[in-house]
């Protein structure tokens, strides 16, 4: 069981390093999703791994460690945040430069014949 | 008064001249000099206490841990200068409402005069030496403003840039001395480390922390080879030249050198480095003045010389040194801000400053004339003149000192100085008052008002009067000797006489003079023999140094820092891996202390949804949609496991947010392209590839060998669940820990998301009124619209759900103390009950029905957690102490009621608020974009029939 939550771990960590080095903004905002899915198991792993043992107090003889649940918790809510911001923060870009690239190189060369900004009809 | 009051003063007074811009000129110079009047009483009603020779302290706990606290200390020296500072301001107040012209802004410049005066009083009476960096590095900034207060010249933007990077540069490496003085003695107070002289010289640090302390010290006060920045200061405001360039800034490198003098003078490193500057210093200085045209440069470079002067003095070590140096500190503040003053006048009435277009002006300006002449003579060193006295001790103290074994070099130096410098004090007089009257004078001289000539007359009548009647300044002088010498020497028992005797020191004088003279009389030789010299352009030289190193940091930066993102992602990765491998090879792995659970196939099941979708959405990614589908599928298997895992709050939490993601994302995407291309290359993206596999690897190895073994330490977890029940009152411990234990944290968290939020909403409203509003205006859809835009069916089901919803809701954050549940989930349940609404009936309607803002939402949210925060304030508790207890209705059982159960509603409030408010920035810019849908829900949007092929619908 724990090894696979560990190896769950490695392969949301190695699909959000890939995506993240992806060239779009959108891959890139899914990466750090996965990644996020990648550090809260990790965090939450740090309690180790308890079956049926809630930390919710009743005549049980032991509980699961409480103390990363709490912070995983906020972790999850204040995620939401960040990829929202990052969201808007690209669609603002894309909406404002027609280009969702997520480098900003000014020496390359910006005329990508495979670009589908215009992409009406597409259906 | 007290100590905090004045130095408080000129900070809080620096408020005033800012309000009172608009109530007039005469307004806010007024006020500007009550409240510097006022601080120079309160420093007046200490100086009982000063003369019968007490301290007078003050002192606040700043951060002890730090050893920064807020001691003020007022001895002799520290009165002298907070003297010369607030005195001498008061006269350059009066000096500049006339002076500025109506079209410069009197507030701001007063606010920057009264934040430098505070700043320097604070230098002065400082007793922490780490306070007293706070405060020298606040005359660097606010000098930086007033000299180039004049923003429109691009000279005086210049100069204050210059006079910033020198300043700031030697001011960060006094810090530097400032620490090591304060390891070697154990303490930052003055106080103390003024008492440790022998540890402090013993210590092998000594070196290194005079050279940083002397290095601040020589670039505040403009000493060689730091002295450039202060003629390129002079394109300032004259007032803020006589103030900051006569008494004040490039005093403070001087106050320093006299504070730190008891425990760092008598070494030979001291002697020969600080003597030495200041002979370079002032017979550069002299040599350079004479041949100056501009009135302000020939002033400034002065200035230089005679701060190296006073260095000197400070450098050869004797009591005799430094009773002479502090009484030319007094005697050049005076004729120096008078002659400061008068450049300013002759500026202001002939409209130059050019010494070869001026000439014959005593007989047009006598008033200007008395006061400089008298003032220049002072300077020159001419008897019955407070510059002569000063002078002679200097040279009598020149006489005496031998520098690299050579007893002829300090006074023949010494000499030559002060030739030079009377030299073109006699220029000055000569050259810009007497000979013939001129009819080419840019403006028509005349004298100007009493506002201008009255501040430097009353200088000039010190000048005089120390002149004429030394005696009277003796005892001061004494004073304020005694302070600076502290307990290393005594006060030297020499008096104050105007005729000495034929000494030595009277000689050199009289060839000084005579020097002088004839050195104006063959002055036009001598310019032409200047002139021919090569001589090192210091500004270039500056600038160069700075362009040089701004291109190399440019180069550094533009190679590292490009633009391109996926770079800085990609070398962030791999410096993780290399650090964590570096530990991984030099640590220890003990044995794994955990046996490994058995999965069972469900599990199995589960773990390969996981791994399915995410290599799928690998593979996938460029299909859009279909990845928003796949990371649903990894959030569920997500939540799922940790259910599994003992955490159903994390599970209620993470599958309430994976929805609204999911809900989030697809309206980005609805603006966004459908698919990724193909851009990068199959070598980058085998390199990525193997990025992302090492680093899974990793992370895997590390879980694992985490996993398997038990903490070393034991966990602060138990003293949780003890005391969850009887301190908390809750049995959800994860909710107790959020809303009681870690109350804190969980408060900063909610005020993170609300800032989030307000981001979004932020950047919504800046999008939507730029000219992106426009290019969605007329953006088509890329993809045809759904028929029926408000389907019936989900109108109907979402309304009447909706109460239900909000009952779980309600339920779900009132269980959450003891059970499964509590603000966040709750409020995040209630977030999606409102969504519904607006993807079933539409953004108006359902805009139309919400009564409150939602930043009023999370500003709620915000407020009553705080609230209840402070309120355990009311009980003599720390902030977010929690209380509860149990009560019983009639008709309902005994329940709980607890203040976290308050905190918890500002939780809930607060999420609702800011998911609902970024969800809702996300829909308006889908409104802008489309046809702006119908106020009534259940509509058919006809258009579609014409637009869409047959085979599509």
């Amino acid at each position: 069981m724990e090894l696979l939550v560990a190896s769950a771990i490695g392969i949301l960590t190695s699909a959000g390093l890939y995506l993240v080095l992806r060239l779009r903004t959108f891959p890139v905002i899914m990466g750090v999703s996965l990644l996020t899915y990648a550090v809260n198991i990790f965090l939450f792993a740090s309690g180790r791994l308890t079956v049926g043992a809630p930390p919710i107090l009743s005549n049980a003889a032991n509980y699961t460690d409480p103390l990363p649940q709490a912070l995983v918790l906020t972790a999850i809510v204040i995620s939401f945040g960040m990829t929202a911001v990052i969201v808007m923060i690209s669609l603002g870009a894309y909406l404002g430069g027609d280009d969702d690239h997520i480098d900003d190189l000014a020496a390359t060369p910006e005329a990508d014949p495979n670009t589908d900004l215009n992409t009406e009809g597409t259906q | 008064m007290s100590l905090f009051l004045i130095v408080a003063l000129p900070f809080l007074g620096a408020l005033l001249p800012g309000l009172m811009n608009s109530a007039g000129r005469q307004a806010c110079a007024g006020v500007t000099f009550m409240v510097t009047l006022t601080a120079l009483i309160g420093l007046l009603t200490n100086l009982p206490t000063v003369l019968a020779g007490d301290l007078i302290t003050a002192q606040f706990n700043w951060i002890p841990l730090l050893g920064l606290n807020v001691t003020l200390m007022l001895d002799g020296l520290g009165f002298f200068f907070a003297c010369l500072i607030l005195g001498i301001g008061l006269l350059i107040i009066t000096y500049a409402r006339f002076y500025l012209a109506r079209e410069d802004n009197m507030g701001e410049f007063f606010t920057y005069l009264l934040l430098f005066q505070g700043a320097m009083v604070g230098i002065v009476l400082s007793d922490n030496i780490l306070l007293l960096l706070v405060f020298w590095e606040l005359t660097s900034l606010s000098s930086f403003l007033l000299i180039g207060y004049w923003k429109h010249l691009p000279e005086g933007r210049q100069g204050a840039r210059m006079a910033l990077a020198v300043t700031g540069m030697g001011g960060l490496a006094m810090i530097a001395g400032m620490l090591i003085l304060g390891q070697i003695v154990g303490s930052y107070d003055l106080s103390v480390i003024l008492e440790n002289r022998a540890l402090i010289q013993a210590s092998p640090l000594y070196v290194p922390a005079l050279l940083l302390i002397l290095l601040g010290c020589f670039t505040k006060s403009a000493q060689f080879p730091f002295h450039f920045w202060l003629p390129h200061a002079m394109a300032a405001p004259t007032p803020v030249s006589a103030y900051l360039h006569s008494a004040t800034m490039v005093k403070a490198g001087i106050f320093l050198m006299a504070r730190m003098w008891p425990v760092l003078s008598g070494t030979p490193e001291w002697f020969v480095i600080v003597t030495g500057a200041g002979l370079i210093t002032m017979v550069l200085g002299a040599v350079i003045a004479l041949f100056k045209h501009d009135l302000k440069a020939l002033l400034a470079f002065s200035t230089v010389s005679h701060l190296g002067l006073i260095t000197m003095l400070l450098g050869t070590g004797t009591a005799f040194g430094a009773m002479a140096a502090v009484f030319h500190i007094l005697n050049h503040a005076t004729f120096k801000a008078a002659l400061f003053m008068s450049a300013g006048i002759i500026d202001h009435e002939t409209h130059t400053r050019d010494i070869r277009r001026l000439g014959g002006l005593r007989h047009l300006m006598p008033v200007t004339f008395g006061i400089a002449s008298l003032a220049a003579l002072s300077m020159a060193g001419i008897p019955l003149l407070n510059g002569f006295l000063s002078k002679e001790m200097m040279l009598e103290e020149a006489y005496h000192t031998t520098l690299w074994g050579m007893p002829y070099l300090v006074p023949a130096l010494a000499t030559v100085g002060a030739l030079f410098s009377a030299g073109y004090s006699f220029r000055l007089i000569g050259h810009v008052f007497l000979g013939p009257k001129r009819d080419d004078y840019p403006a028509a001289p005349h004298d100007p008002g009493a506002g201008l000539w009255l501040p430097p007359a009353l200088l000039v009548v010190l000048v005089v009067i120390i002149g004429v009647a030394p005696f009277l300044a003796e005892p001061f002088v004494k004073l304020v000797t005694a302070s600076v010498l502290g307990t290393a020497a005594d006060v030297p028992h020499a008096h104050f006489k105007i005729w000495h005797g034929l000494t030595p020191a009277l000689y050199m004088s009289i060839i000084a003079v005579a020097g002088g003279l004839t050195l104006l009389a063959v002055f036009k030789p001598s310019l032409r023999f200047w002139d021919l010299l090569p001589r090192p352009e210091a500004k270039r030289i500056f600038d160069a140094v700075i362009n040089a190193s701004v291109a190399l940091s440019r180069q550094i930066i533009h190679r590292l820092h490009d633009g391109a993102f996926s770079r800085y992602a990609a070398i962030m990765a791999v410096t993780v891996m290399a650090v964590g491998y570096h530990a991984w090879v030099t640590g220890t792995v003990g044995p794994a202390t955990r046996a490994p659970q058995p999965a069972n196939p469900v599990q199995i099941a589960g773990w390969l949804m996981l791994v399915t979708a995410t290599l799928g959405l690998v593979f996938l990614h460029r299909n859009r949609l279909l990845s928003l589908i796949l990371i649903g599928i990894v959030g569920l298997v997500v939540s799922v496991s940790f259910v599994f895992f003992s955490a159903p709050d994390l599970a209620m939490t993470q599958l309430t947010v994976e929805v609204v993601t999911i809900i989030l994302l697809l309206l980005a995407l609805n603006f966004l392209p459908n698919r990724t291309p193909i851009e990068s290359s199959v070598l980058r993206r085998t390199r990525d590839g193997a990025i992302a596999a090492a680093g899974g690897i990793a992370t895997m190895a590390m879980s694992y060998h985490y996993l398997l073994r038990d903490s070393i330490a034991p966990s602060i977890s138990e003293f949780h669940l003890a005391n969850a029940y009887q301190g908390g009152g809750g049995k959800n411990v994860v909710n107790v820990i959020l809303v009681d234990f870690r109350g804190f944290d969980t408060y900063g968290e909610i005020i993170v998301l609300g800032i989030a939020a307000l981001l979004i909403f932020a950047l919504t409203e800046t999008l939507l009124a730029g000219p992106v509003r426009a290019r969605l205006l007329n953006r088509k859809p890329d993809q045809p619209r759904a028929g029926i835009m408000h389907p019936m069916m989900m109108v109907v089901l979402t309304r009447v759900i909706m109460p239900v919803v909000l009952m779980v809701g309600f339920y779900v954050f009132w269980r959450g103390h003891n059970e499964p549940g509590g603000g966040f989930i709750a409020g995040l349940i209630v977030s999606i009950a409102v969504v519904m609404q607006y993807m079933a009936s539409g953004f108006s309607w359902t805009a139309a029905r919400i009564s409150y803002p939602y930043h009023g939402v999370i500003g709620t949210g915000v407020l009553i957690a705080g609230l209840t925060g402070v309120g355990s304030w009311l009980f003599d508790k720390p902030f977010l102490t929690s209380d509860f207890t149990y009560v019983r209705i009639p008709p309902f059982e005994k329940f709980e009621l607890a203040t976290a159960a308050l905190f918890d509603l500002g939780v809930f409030f607060a999420v609702v608020g800011a998911v609902m408010l970024s969800l809702e920035s996300f829909s308006r810019l889908a409104r802008r974009a489309h046809v702006p849908d119908a106020d009534h829900p259940m509509d058919i949007d006809p258009s579609r029939d014409d637009t869409t092929p047959k085979a599509e619908l």
